[in-house]
């Protein structure tokens, strides 16, 4: 029997479109191996099974039908908890937000639906998305599936997880400083991070909102661009949205070709002071580009050096105003304060904040609203912005030499869970290398670029773009894998340890 | 113009730490957080750290950069202002803590005395 949960989306579409299975069994497939190993990864925070199997009913009845169909109809997708859901719970990972129940579908959601993509649950996340670990999630990290004492990355660990653990063949992440990339690069799996403004934020529970995008988290480079341009596109709901067509991604992906394409090795980030196995790896990556036609020229990014101080005071800036709103006086938690006879509105928001916040989310709403104080705000705030426009200017020179730029995606592999909790500097370290895009606004993406020497884990090689060449990662990423699994005799995650699941238990 | 420089470097040159127990708690008060004392001495400590570190974005001479607050160079973006489907009272009170009469009931905004 054929095995759809091992499938790539591509493949599952094409059997569904020939007629030889229907969306109610694969996606039954998936919610049954959810059943079995979600216990293990916890990548969901919900299940939707009723959902999901109306939507795949629905297409399968359409399809019979004789109905025109989008190239995904039938194959089911995960969805991180930060993404609105019309009468499914959504939490963003916190307490704050336990039980909500959104009345209204963020644009993605909304396409999705639309495309007749059965979705399957809401993914574990960072607590708002603040996070390289799904440690801060209020409700219980996820587990790497390759090694279920790692982390999987984060803020988007159970959209990676889920993916790299076939509970689901696509998901949603979304990513702020490398939320969709660091989860990929650490699980063995692809994400992209689409141009800012490339797909609608409308009904994304905002972090930061000059830096966040949604984005495809699959297996598979096409399968990443199939998504990306489900999702993708101009949507009047969000004023930052682009009003331009996706970029030709599918046709991108397929053609993998980089022939005569410039390969620019960021100096500054080229895997030096990286764990050595993921140095030795992104080493290996660039020599298969230059072996398949790329040529590959050495740029430097000088500011690129201050992005992560400037992210980490860029984006608590933002998320302190972006979260201002959970007051406890229209939706979500109330909570009054101990001891208090009649507790006035303020003394109700601080009680509700502290009792649902966690620890992160509260390190970066003080940190906010401090570099935001009168004061402060030149020094740190008004700083910070300079230096992004550095960044950009860095970006905008390197591109003018070539068409894409490569770094390692992480400077390391997965590390253990709880070997970072109590040290946040060493956590926002994971971000050093993707960080940079999100400041520019520039796509990027992660693929899985082989199992790192030391530790037999998956490393990542990140591919960016300038501001809407979307295309290009994908022509690069796709000519990447293709290169990869010649080498490997198949995809990476074949390598991954079966998890036992619970099989082992009956 | 001098640079200015963060607080933090002058504060490290002379040996005192970026952020102290006392602003933490006064920043949280202004952020609507009511920390307690534990929370305040694990949260400081940290905190005074990840300061110490942001403040480095002063080492880089930028007087003459303009600074960059959004990826994309948009101005005044609006849509067709037509009427759509919105929520309903109910759909909007329904994950209200509380209503009351097709409101959302908050605790008293005023001072007691």
């Amino acid at each position: 029997m054929t095995d759809y949960t091992r499938m790539t989306a591509a493949d599952i579409a094409a059997a569904l479109a020939a007629g030889e299975t229907t969306s109610v069994e694969v996606t039954q497939a998936h919610l049954d191996r959810i059943a079995e190993v979600d216990g293990d990864v916890h990548a969901f925070l919900q299940v939707d099974a009723e959902g999901a199997l109306a939507t795949a009913r629905a297409v399968d009845e359409a399809r019979a039908a004789g109905k025109e169909l989008g190239p995904l109809a039938g194959v089911p997708v995960a969805v991180k908890d930060v993404l609105a859901t019309e009468g499914l719970t959504t939490t963003a990972g916190s307490k704050i937000l336990e039980g909500w129940v959104p009345p209204y579908d963020a644009t993605v959601v909304a396409k999705l639906r639309a495309a007749g993509m059965p979705i399957l649950g809401k993914t574990n996340m960072d607590e708002f998305a603040m996070g390289s670990s799904t440690e801060h999630s209020a409700y219980g990290p996820t587990h790497n599936p390759w090694d279920l004492d790692r982390i999987p990355g984060g803020s988007g660990g159970g959209s990676s997880a889920a993916v790299a653990a076939f509970e689901a063949p696509l998901a949603i992440g979304t990513d702020t400083g490398g939320s969709i990339r660091q989860p990929a690069a650490v699980t063995g799996t692809v994400g992209t991070k689409p141009t800012y403004g490339g797909v609608s934020r409308y009904g994304l529970i905002a972090l930061a909102s000059s830096l966040d995008q949604a984005g495809p988290c699959t297996r598979s480079v096409l399968d990443a661009a199939l998504l990306h341009e489900v999702i993708g596109g101009h949507d009047v709901m969000d004023s930052t949205s682009i009003d331009a067509p996706v970029p030709p991604v599918v046709e991108a992906a397929r053609k993998a070709d980089v022939k005569g394409l410039k390969i620019g090795v960021i100096k500054e980030i080229s895997g030096e002071g990286f764990q050595p196995g993921v140095k030795q790896l992104f080493d290996e990556s660039v020599q298969l580009l230059v072996d398949r036609g790329a040529e590959v020229v050495e740029v430097s990014c000088p500011s690129f050096e201050k992005g992560l101080a400037a992210y980490y005071l860029i984006l608590p800036s933002e998320a302190s105003s972006n979260l201002a709103k959970f007051d406890g006086m229209r939706y979500g938690l109330r909570v009054g304060p101990e001891g208090v006879a009649s507790p006035s509105a303020e003394q109700v928001m601080a009680a509700t904040r502290d009792a649902g916040f966690g620890d992160e989310v509260k390190r970066r709403i003080i940190l906010g609203t401090y570099a935001l104080s009168a004061g402060y705000y030149d020094a740190y705030y008004g700083q910070a912005q300079k230096v992004r426009t550095l960044i950009a200017r860095d970006f905008a020179a390197a591109y003018e030499k070539v068409d894409v730029l490569v770094t390692p995606t992480a400077p390391t592999t997965a590390f253990k869970l709880g070997e970072k909790l109590d040290d946040p500097m060493a956590m926002y370290l994971n971000d050093v290398a993707t960080i940079p895009a999100n400041l520019a606004g520039v796509p990027g993406m992660s693929i899985p670029n082989g199992l790192a020497a030391e530790d037999g884990l998956p490393s990542g090689f990140q591919i960016l773009a300038p501001a809407t060449k979307d295309e290009r990662l994908y022509q690069v990423g796709a000519a990447l894998e293709a290169a990869l699994q010649e080498k490997w005799g198949g995809p990476i995650l074949a390598q991954a340890p079966e998890l036992a699941g619970k099989a082992d238990a009956r | 113009m001098a640079v200015l420089r963060p607080v933090w470097t002058a504060n490290r040159l002379r040996g005192m730490s970026a952020l102290s127990r006392d602003e933490v708690a006064h920043v949280a008060m202004l952020a609507r957080i009511q920390l307690s004392d534990d929370e305040l001495d694990r949260l400081a400590g940290q905190l005074d750290q990840i300061v110490g570190f942001v403040a480095t974005v002063g080492e880089i001479a930028a007087d003459d950069i303009p600074p960059m607050s959004h990826p994309l160079p948009l101005e005044n973006v609006t849509r067709t202002d037509e009427v759509r489907p919105s929520l309903t009272p109910q759909q909007a009170l329904a994950a209200a803590p509380r209503a009351e009469a097709d409101r959302f009931a908050v605790p008293r905004i005023l001072d007691e005395e």
